[in-house]
């Protein structure tokens, strides 16, 4: 290859990938064999065989071919669509994917396992298929499927291209050169739809069909690749010549060597562009063409703005005296451009949102495989997939989700037998929801399982301390314990609760996202999860505040109130540790000066401002002097250039330029807690 | 600023010579690898971090940019100095761990730009001081002055990251 491929492959991988994903939904939503839904998956395989020829990925090409050819037949009714047929390509999918991430990471995908299905595969296609050659055997036009391992010695190849082939940049000619590398070519040209009168004619229609004759050694697959690019505009018929043998060694010489070649050849260039290709892996994203349309929009009419505010400047130049005029123009323009850049800015950042089906999409065969596991009926719906979430926050989403979803399959719903004996329906339900609310999105997780028993989960808490034995919880309280470290890591709680290990983990995740979780359960009915997440993670409502001559930005939502202290709520404890009494809890009034090493602890003034926040569960009630006002704000990292700082969720660049720091609440109760100024 | 003539010592072509620019601490010279200077900025008032050691002022915001800002006085245990107009800030690129930070540090002045081949650098003698030296890359003599040429990836890595101080007194509490 004579031009660098490797962005290509790099787009070839990432669609390979994606067609995988859609097989895999098809294969689990085939019900019985339904032709478009077979036309789907075949296209998929097809297209990954083609870029992995066309990339010289030869063993993917030559592993997808039977897979291609088993799809093939079922689509035209030649081979059913049953469960074991479809489990066998449900594997064939995960090699796939194995042997496309060994070709992006330049390793190699498991051999024997490859050969165990590609067997499997060619046993379903029948024993006239050769093994590990299933290239004669395809059953689809190309030619009947009797090759044996001498193979043909040529082939005939009868091609009609379709009227427009050349619009669509393909050239006959060309083909025929590659052809006539592959051995002897004979070429019979076909002119009988040549149209009687010039009128008729069109110089851009193909009206020439030929017949081509190939002697040599050239495989089956070779002569497809020739013409994987035009099977859908022609009409081809590819079939052994017959008894026409030429002396094989002599034109079989340089044969076998180029055979030989093909498989060896594209796995050095796997191994070759795998390193570049894994390296824009991480950093490339697909987007929405509309997207990018709206933005270019966008920026026209930043355009139009920026000129209409220069010829402004340039009449106030000229004529001073029309200054008011002017100046109401000013201010409309600016309006305009305060418009655009929110506009600009909520666009740009809408880039960054893919659908959360990217997440979803391996439910439907996580939950088909557990529930065949555990001899379990499951339905699985997906509602909103289409909603859409920062591509970080989906990224991070993925494992979270598959613990959840797991634990609803495993534990939620019951075996049939129970579920009949219960009087509910055998096939259980899962439902994965997504949806917008209020600048979150929202991920509900439900089952009809059999729930979860509160009074169970509050026993097994008071036993591990984890709650007092006068703790008063209501229900809701106690479900939530179940995402308490020292209760869900427990083995026997997990059958107890009917929820699995892990359950912090998930929920330490989410909260790592800015998210939330909570679960509500109803013993016999089923269990209802709840994942609230931001809708970005780069930008936040917050709102500012004055501590000493220092700006700082806290999370809206973590704010509960703000308040002005009143003299007869204000409690000591201790002597020293002031706590704000606000209705029935006593908060914790934190002096951020102090917290920050920035002054010496002062007392507290006869009326002080507190803004009452609340993280983790934990509610504090910090010292401000001063709210400002509340703004959008950028989050920035102090990582980039210096580490993470406790008690901050990073900086934000104000409009005047300044850094601010943003306040990290659950940060600051830990160090107001265990004087924890150290790195987390 | 900097004088901006180069100066150099020797031909500025020849080879296995690095390019130094060097700024002045209380009269004392010090030289950094140019390649590292991103730019040079003036003072400016930067943001505090809480509970960090006094030689990181804080960050300030350089086009969109979150960068820590360093006093080379207090990092080197030197008087302080009141920061005024001419006080400058040379924008540093650190390398390590294969992740590049930019960060500021604060200097009295800058002074010149000088090549130096490695053969014109001696070994930094044992200080004998509480002050690490694995920072000092060598010593070079120039016009009878003493130039201390630093690794700026060791005296800014992540010893000084850390929350911890490098140096031996702990971080104000």
């Amino acid at each position: 290859m004579s031009i660098d491929m490797a962005q290509f492959v790099d787009a070839f991988l990432e669609e390979s990938f994606e067609g995988l994903e859609r097989m895999e939904t098809e294969l689990l939503a085939l019900d019985g064999g339904d032709p478009e839904t077979l036309n789907t998956i075949f296209r998929c395989a097809h297209s990954i065989k083609g870029g992995a020829g066309t990339f010289g990925f030869g063993a993917i090409s030559e592993f997808t071919h039977g897979v291609e050819t088993l799809l093939d037949r079922m689509r035209n009714g030649e081979q059913d669509a049953a469960p074991e047929t479809v489990n066998l390509l449900l594997r064939a999918v995960d090699i796939l994917r194995a042997q496309l991430h060994a070709a992006r990471d330049g390793g190699e995908a498991d051999a024997a396992e490859v050969a165990e299905v590609r067997t499997l595969i060619e046993a379903h296609l029948g024993d006239a298929a050769p093994p590990r050659d299933p290239a004669p055997s395809d059953g689809s036009e190309e030619g009947p499927g009797d090759g044996n391992d001498d193979g043909p010695r040529g082939w005939r190849i009868h091609f009609r291209p379709y009227a427009d082939l050349m619009r669509t940049g393909n050239d006959p000619l060309r083909m025929f050169e590659v052809l006539a590398e592959l051995g002897r070519l004979t070429v019979h040209c076909e002119t009988d739809r040549l149209p009687d009168s010039a009128e008729a004619f069109d110089p851009e229609d193909c009206y020439l069909a030929w017949t081509l004759e190939l002697e040599g050694d050239a495989t089956g697959d070779q002569i497809e690749e020739v013409f994987e690019w035009v099977e859908d505009e022609c009409d081809l018929v590819i079939e052994p010549l017959e008894a026409a043998p030429v002396a094989p060694d002599e034109s079989s010489a340089p044969e076998p060597g180029a055979a030989a070649d093909t498989p060896a050849r594209p796995e050095t260039a796997a191994k070759g562009s795998g390193g570049s290709a894994r390296g824009a892996e991480s950093s490339s994203m697909r987007v929405n063409t509309g997207k990018i349309d709206a933005l270019i929009d966008m920026v026209g009419e930043l355009v139009i703005t920026q000129s209409m505010l220069t010829d402004i400047s340039e009449q106030l130049e000229e004529d001073p005296s029309q200054m008011e005029a002017q100046i109401e123009r000013l201010r409309t323009g600016l309006a305009e451009l305060e418009r655009n850049t929110r506009e600009l800015q909520e666009s740009v950042m809408g880039i960054r949102m893919v659908p959360i089906a990217q997440v979803f999409n391996r439910f439907p065969r996580l939950v088909h495989d557990i529930s065949g596991q555990l001899g379990k009926q499951i339905e699985l719906t997906l509602k909103g997939e289409y909603t859409e979430i920062d591509k970080t926050v989906m990224e991070h989403l993925g494992d979270p989700l598959v613990h959840l979803v797991r634990n609803a399959v495993d534990h939620g719903i019951e075996r049939p037998e129970a579920r009949a004996a219960a009087g509910k329906p055998e096939t259980g339900q899962v439902t994965l929801e997504a949806y917008h609310r209020g600048g979150n999105v929202i991920i509900e997780i439900r089952d009809d399982g059999k729930g979860m028993d509160a009074d169970r989960i509050l026993a097994k808490a008071r036993d591990t301390g984890l709650v007092g034995p006068n703790q008063q919880l209501d229900r809701h309280e106690i479900l939530q314990l179940v995402f308490e470290p020292g209760l869900s890591t427990a083995d026997q709680v997990s059958d107890l609760s009917g929820r699995g290990v892990g359950m912090d983990v998930v929920k330490k995740n989410i909260r790592g996202l800015g998210g939330n979780v909570e679960l509500e359960s109803e013993p016999g009915k089923g269990s209802r999860l709840t994942i609230r997440l931001p809708l970005t993670l780069s930008i936040m409502d917050g709102q500012l505040l004055k501590v000493g001559d220092e700006t700082f930005v806290i999370p809206l939502i973590a704010i509960v109130e703000s308040l002005q202290t009143l003299p007869e709520s204000v409690k000591q404890a201790f002597g020293k540790l002031p706590l704000y009494r606000l209705r029935d809890e006593y908060i914790p009034i934190i002096d951020l000066a102090a917290l920050f090493g920035r002054a010496e602890p002062s007392p507290l003034p006869e009326r002080a401002l507190l803004v009452v926040a609340e993280a983790d569960d934990q509610r504090v009630a910090l010292r401000v002097d001063d709210l400002l006002g509340q703004q959008q704000v950028v989050i920035k990292t102090l990582e980039t250039n210096f580490r993470k700082v406790p008690g901050t969720a990073g900086a934000t660049i104000l409009g005047d330029g300044q850094v601010a720091l943003i306040l990290d609440v659950a940060g600051i109760a830990r160090m107001a807690a265990g004087r924890d100024t150290r790195a987390a | 600023m900097a004088n901006d003539a180069t100066q150099s010592i020797h031909d500025p072509a020849t080879a296995g010579e690095d390019q130094y620019l060097t700024f002045i601490l209380a009269e004392e010279e010090y030289g950094v690898d140019i390649l590292r200077v991103q730019e040079i900025k003036g003072w400016e008032r930067p943001t505090p971090l809480p509970n960090t050691p006094d030689y990181i002022r804080g960050v300030i915001n350089v086009r969109g940019m979150i960068v820590p800002i360093i006093d080379m006085r207090l990092r080197f245990r030197m008087e302080p100095m009141e920061y005024g107009p001419t006080t400058v800030v040379i924008m540093l690129r650190v390398i390590n761990e294969d992740r590049e930070r930019v960060m500021g540090v604060v200097v009295d002045a800058v002074s010149e730009v000088y090549s130096i081949g490695a053969d014109d650098l001696q070994p930094a003698p044992d200080f004998n001081s509480r002050i690490g030296i694995d920072f000092v890359r060598g010593l070079a003599t120039i016009d009878e002055k003493m130039i201390l040429m630093l690794d700026i990836d060791t005296l800014l890595g992540p010893g000084l990251i850390a929350s911890e101080d490098a140096i031996a007194e702990g971080a104000p509490a």
